[in-house]
């Protein structure tokens, strides 16, 4: 029987040595947790979220138009942090869907089930992120580039995302999308810059029937929580076990 | 030992006898272990990890961005007028940029003026009749109801829009 060589032997005790340094430095980490100082907002008090009452939108396309306005994000199409889309589903055929959604909304809708309106039913949808509780997004970020805000906010370190992409696949909800400017991961950070300042987010500003409203669930005032109680609610691919924050009501069978 | 003229005990344990190797192995870890921290000092950014697996800095670096909206509030601190007439109206709920427009700059600066919306355009966005839109909701098929060439506020008060409002 060979005894170990040299050569195996510092291979071997050189990764034992790094591995230990790496655990020793993410225990570190994990052991630390006092929130950072944010003069004027407490980051720990708030919980956001979003509801949406998808009998109320009309598909006019003034949330994507102010995102996109508010969030200085590309205008060409296939670039969204919200977007809206239109289901048309044949009386019962929950299986098949059909969905379109023109520029995200963004000049509207154009007339196209009105000689299928008796055939079966047609209605909005907006989306946006989820804000998930267990984002898939965040778990697979090789750098910690994506991640979720003490407030419960799933945003990007655009300084130091480095555009590796595996987040926009992880993304259960197609959320996310590749700047071709910065080249870096850009998506919905429910208007961290206003709702941190006591606005409400661009898109709920915008929106001329009040079909989504940003909501704080740590708020104890905050009218979410009776419409959580009294609303038949829903998630988007509540499969996917990712646990959104971002709550439909009257949303539809056929929704994916 | 290396470098000594004794020998070594011959008799003697010869657990040390090439601890040379051992020391030599030693220096190697420290200096990978000095390494690693230098690195991790040079690549990791501050105060990275301290409230989870991300820089903390990116906080504030969302937080800090310029808006586009200046927000409802804003508005309703100079326009009473307009706050007003939409009131009691069916132009209540939606808030002043829904229809005017991101107006932060004017907000910040009211000697910066908008510009007024083109009504048509505007109000059919949310008005002409589309297959979708909620049966509740009032809907106009354009080519009907208004006269090519007519604006909506010949006969409506964008503020408070139903027929025989209060202004």
């Amino acid at each position: 029987m060979t005894a170990t060589d040299r050569r195996e032997f510092l291979s071997h005790t050189g990764k034992f040595l790094l591995l230990t340094g790496t655990a020793a430095a993410a225990l570190e980490h994990v052991l630390a947790g006092s929130a950072e100082a944010a003069p004027g907002y407490a980051e720990t008090a708030h919980w956001w979220g979003m509801i949406i009452d998808v009998e109320k939108c009309i598909g006019c396309g003034n949330c994507v138009r102010a995102c996109k306005e508010e969030n200085d994000v590309p205008r060409e199409p296939y670039y969204f942090r919200t977007w809206v889309e239109r289901y048309h589903v044949e009386s019962g055929d929950l299986a098949h869907p059909q969905v379109d959604s023109p520029n995200g909304g963004y000049d509207g809708f154009p007339e196209r089930y009105a000689a299928l309106a008796a055939a079966g039913k047609t209605f909005f949808v907006p989306k946006l992120c989820n804000h998930c509780v267990d984002s898939p997004c965040e778990q697979v970020c090789p750098v910690g580039a994506t991640f979720r805000s003490p407030d419960g906010v799933v945003m990007v370190d655009r300084k130091y995302c480095l555009g590796c992409r595996y987040c926009v696949q992880a993304c259960p909800y197609g959320c996310r999308f590749i700047d071709p400017r910065t080249h870096v991961v850009d998506k919905c950070d429910l208007c961290y810059h206003r709702i941190t300042k006591g606005l409400t987010t661009a898109c709920c500003e915008a929106c001329p029937t009040g079909a989504r409203t940003l909501v704080d669930l740590k708020d104890p005032k905050d009218p979410v929580h009776e419409f959580l109680r009294t609303r038949t609610i829903q998630v988007l691919k509540p499969q996917m076990a990712t646990n959104p924050k971002v709550f439909y009501a009257g949303l539809d069978g056929s929704v994916r | 030992m290396a470098g000594t003229d004794t020998p070594p005990p011959a008799a003697g344990p010869r657990t040390f006898r090439d601890a040379e190797h051992l020391f030599r192995v030693a220096a190697l870890f420290l200096a990978v272990v000095v390494l690693f921290f230098v690195a991790q000092r040079l690549f990791v950014p501050k105060g990275f990890g301290t409230l989870g697996h991300y820089r903390p800095g990116a906080l504030a670096d969302n937080r800090d961005r310029p808006s586009a909206f200046g927000g409802r509030a804003a508005c309703e601190q100079c326009h009473a007028d307009a706050v007003e007439a939409k009131r009691k109206g069916k132009h209540a709920g939606p808030a002043c940029e829904a229809c005017h427009g991101p107006l932060a700059a004017h907000a910040a600066d009211p000697s910066i003026k908008p510009g007024r919306p083109d009504a048509r355009t505007l109000c059919l966005k949310c008005h002409a009749a589309l297959v979708g839109r909620p049966a509740k909701f009032p809907q106009v098929k354009p080519a009907e109801h208004v006269p090519e060439g007519a604006s909506c506020l010949d006969c409506h008060v964008a503020h408070d829009p139903a027929m025989g409002g209060s202004k």
